[in-house]
């Protein structure tokens, strides 16, 4: 059994709300430069060369790249032969949300559902635990803006729709979503499970990285038809029009009822912030 | 698209000329409000009290702030999805409201509204935080401290870079999705 302070856990949660909140991703970056160098409307250029220019900004000052600093959700990997002292993990990991929303100037966005009174520190936090083998934990952290995750949905199809109900939904979904979650966007797709569990693989899959391939062939193949597709709509960088409207589709795909096809669609903005750690 | 400098309060006259894809570099003060702000402008006005600021001429700039470091008058500072305040944009504008500013579609009854008291709809750049938030010199919590990032606070921004997205002829800016080339029509 290996026992980890609750102290380590705070500071690095702190840390990675920080970072992740300031610094655009090198995957990001490189492709709005990518599309930079595609479009031709001069507006999606503007748009573009603006996000750079505030990512460069944000770096340097230390300001957020977005006012919209998010709900905090967390992924973490908790290995069987972990313990942590001091505090329960949940505990720490709010703490560390805390620290890292107040010392980096972080906007508290946590608020009541119905009387929308500010929880006044960003907490809590959503956190999806795993119980892994081993004696390691991960923590992967991701600001999930309110404007993005507005835009996202879950449905059930029927099995018979199958792939192609499947693209068309998706497809529909961000052409309804249009200029609203500032695009150009990555989506996040989770395919079978359950109600829940579809929205949760979903947005799990917006850890990955851009430039990544998903290692199942047919699913990075369903990967890119979607991409190609969704960028034919022609909606472009903030809704002016371009061929960027996303900048990349994550698919996770688990088993299923036999009666369901379950289907979520987790819409993430430009500014892809996460951050991991391994303690 | 043309490009103009304009200072707040805005006039019909400086609205008219507008048209959809003009760039305008506005200065003076504009006014921060989200949902819950709009909420309780409205229930000012159904109790016939004044409202903190003066809406003749006034701009509002759909945003929440980040809190302000030391050293700066405003956090990160970057427009909120505008069709959250779409249920209370017409009446504002009906009350002398001349713009609004955000990221995204307005529905039909804010679009009438525009073309009906000459008011127009800007968007500035949805996540550009840090970058908008250069052109605020100032800010000012003037009502609703309570709301945090949502209070209203009385901005002074210099050349603020805006895009006419919805003009007051029923022009727009935003493009139609191609459903067709994507394959699902």
């Amino acid at each position: 059994m290996r026992t980890i302070q609750a102290k380590e856990i705070i500071d690095a949660v702190a840390g990675m709300c920080i970072k992740a909140n300031t610094e655009l991703p090198d995957d990001v970056r490189t492709k709005f430069e990518q599309a930079m160098a595609e479009e031709e409307s001069p507006s999606a250029r503007e748009v573009l060369r603006q996000l750079l220019e505030n990512a460069d900004l944000a770096a340097e000052t230390k300001l957020p790249l977005c006012q919209d600093t998010g709900l905090a959700v967390f992924f973490v990997e908790v290995g069987e032969d972990v313990r942590v002292e001091g505090a329960t993990l949940r505990e720490a990991i709010n703490e560390g949300v805390r620290k890292g929303y107040g010392e980096g100037f972080l906007r508290k966005s946590a608020c009541d559902p119905l009387t929308r009174a500010n929880t006044g520190d960003n907490t809590p936090a959503i956190i999806h635990f795993d119980i892994v083998a081993g004696d390691r934990l991960k923590i992967s952290y991701m600001a999930k803006g309110g404007g993005s995750e507005n835009m996202s949905r879950v449905t059930m199809l029927a099995p018979a729709q199958g792939w192609e109900g499947i693209k068309k939904y998706v497809i529909n979904r961000i052409a309804e979503a249009g200029p609203n979650p500032c695009p150009p966007t990555i989506v996040g797709i989770g395919v079978g499970g359950t109600f829940d569990h579809a929205a949760r693989i979903a947005k799990k899959t917006l850890l990955r990285r851009l430039d990544d391939t998903h290692p199942d062939p047919q699913i990075a193949a369903m990967e890119k038809e979607l991409e190609e597709a969704i960028n034919k709509l022609g909606i472009g960088p903030m809704g002016l029009g371009g061929k960027t409207t996303v900048l990349g589709v994550k698919i996770a795909v688990e088993p299923c009822h036999l009666a369901s096809l379950p289907l979520a669609v987790n819409v993430q903005c430009h500014s892809q912030r996460h951050e991991e750690v391994e303690l | 698209m043309a490009e103009y400098k304009l200072n707040t309060p805005l006039t019909d006259e400086d609205l008219s000329q507008l048209k959809a894809g003009d760039v305008v570099k506005l200065s003076g003060h504009i006014y921060t409000a989200r949902d819950a702000a709009h909420k309780r402008l409205v229930d000012l006005l159904d109790k016939g009290e004044k409202l903190p600021f003066e809406l003749k001429g006034a701009v509002v700039y759909y945003v929440g702030p980040s809190p302000a470091p030391p050293g700066r008058p405003i956090g990160a500072a970057g427009p909120t999805t505008s069709y959250r305040m779409d249920t209370y944009a017409p009446r504002l504008h009906s009350l002398g409201l001349k713009a609004s500013v955000g990221k995204g579609k307005r529905n039909d009854e804010v679009k009438q509204a525009l073309k009906d008291y000459t008011a127009v709809y800007f968007g500035a750049t949805g996540g550009a935080g840090a970058l908008l938030s250069k052109c605020i010199t100032k800010a000012e919590v003037i009502a609703f401290d309570d709301l945090g990032p949502e209070a209203i606070r009385e901005l002074t921004v210099e050349d603020f870079p805006l895009l006419v997205i919805n003009d007051c002829h029923g022009g727009e800016l935003y493009v139609q999705p191609d459903r067709k080339a994507a394959g699902i029509e």
